[in-house]
């Protein structure tokens, strides 16, 4: 019972307690510039699950052939064939996202998050513990950038993933699509991420 | 085995493997990336012309033409205009008379514009009537002597067309990039004519 509760938690633990954008703020590049819809959220947060999730696995299997010197040029070719492969992905397939997302795709090589992760669990764990904390941190990432986006998208530009939510009378707020919006509202959740934390560490 | 022989063969190891998996995903997605740029190119001519049974590709001093054609006449002609916009490059295919009197339409297929305000240059969503209501105004332009972009006020002459309030300078891009693009094309598709008669 105990180890699975651990398997668990080492899930659990990228969607809350250690997420990477509001507890770590890793990755805040693509989290600021991408976020200006809820669909765009979703498509690199999705990208960048896959691209972290594969890459957690396979360098945590290779992990012990790896010499000490050399780790970090192995898992940047590794993170890089896998970013390459979700890029083409997107533009051979959901063009239109590609087009939207533009380079942030290909600079997934360089989110700090995915890095981080192989540096600081998956060179020391097994295949499938750095799976779960891989999915774990991705899923962590694609809420924040999803809710990032719909409170963006909302405010604006009236709807969420293009559902017109708020009708005629609501005047967009052209800065929540703007850089600014961005800037803005993860200040809010961050700071609202780290209130919820203090009252349920007083209580 | 000493340390730097198995450096150099675990890090060979590795990006022979990652070489081998990217060139047969390439392989794999690359028709399907080409396959639908020439999609979107074929849908922009078909935009912009008038009617038209075929088009052909007629390339002239470095500029591409995509010329429509209905029977043996030639009904139009299209080309790339592009240019630097507010943040970085539009691209936008135009579509002309034969004899490039008369806009007969505009397509904006690439464009970094500011969202929400630049980006009414392709469409505008507070237009509920008609979103592209810019573009749209291009269609029967005369670009003599060129065109302009008037700000607040409805145009009065053949060769104006209004700008968007709150993205003037986007406005602007697109028509200076016509302006030039139009230029050059007239000159350059002329001349291969006379080469040919």
């Amino acid at each position: 019972m105990a180890k699975k509760a651990t398997l668990m938690r080492e899930y659990a633990k990228g969607l809350w307690d250690e997420n990477p954008v509001l507890i770590s703020l890793l990755g805040l590049c693509p989290t600021l510039a991408v976020t200006n819809s809820a669909i765009n959220g979703i498509a690199m947060g999705l990208a960048t699950t896959f691209v972290v999730v594969s890459s957690s696995v396979i360098i945590s299997s290779i992990r012990k052939v790896i010499p000490h010197q050399v780790r970090i040029a192995s898992y940047i070719v590794v993170i890089a064939t896998f970013v390459t492969v979700a890029d083409r992905f997107l533009a051979a397939f959901t063009p239109e996202i590609s087009k939207a997302l533009g380079p942030y795709v290909p600079l997934i090589v360089v989110n700090c998050l995915i890095l981080g992760r192989q540096e600081a669990f998956s060179s020391k764990n097994s295949p499938g513990r750095s799976f779960l904390d891989a999915l774990g941190m991705g899923t962590g990432f694609l809420l924040v950038l999803f809710v990032l986006g719909a409170i963006r998208e909302l405010l604006g530009s009236g709807s969420i993933l293009n559902f017109t939510i708020l009708g005629d009378w609501f005047m967009p707020w052209m800065v929540m699509i703007l850089p600014p919006g961005a800037f803005l509202t993860l200040g809010l959740l961050i700071g609202l991420s780290n209130w919820i934390n203090e009252r349920r560490a007083e209580a | 085995m000493n340390t730097s022989a198995k450096m150099i063969l675990v890090l060979t190891l590795i990006t022979m493997i990652s070489g081998g998996v990217l060139s047969s995903w390439d392989g794999y997605t690359a028709p399907k990336i080409e396959q639908y740029r020439l999609e979107q190119l074929r849908q922009a001519v078909g935009d912009v012309l008038p009617a038209h049974e075929d088009y052909e590709k007629v390339e002239a001093d470095g500029m591409t033409f995509y010329v429509g054609k209905e029977g043996a006449a030639t009904v139009g002609i299209a080309f790339l205009a592009i240019g630097n916009g507010f943040q970085g490059e539009i691209r936008m295919m135009v579509g002309m008379r034969p004899d490039f009197s008369e806009i007969t339409g505009l397509s904006v297929l690439e464009q970094v514009e500011t969202p929400g305000l630049g980006t009414k240059i392709v469409t505008d969503p507070s237009n509920k009537e008609n979103p592209d209501w810019f573009t749209d105004q291009f269609k029967g332009l005369v670009p003599q002597p060129k065109i302009e972009a008037l700000k607040n006020q409805a145009p009065q002459n053949d060769n104006e067309i209004q700008a968007i309030t709150g993205a003037t300078i986007s406005s602007k891009a697109v028509v200076d990039i016509l302006n030039s693009a139009i230029e050059q094309a007239r000159k350059k598709y002329n001349s291969t004519k006379e080469q040919v008669s």
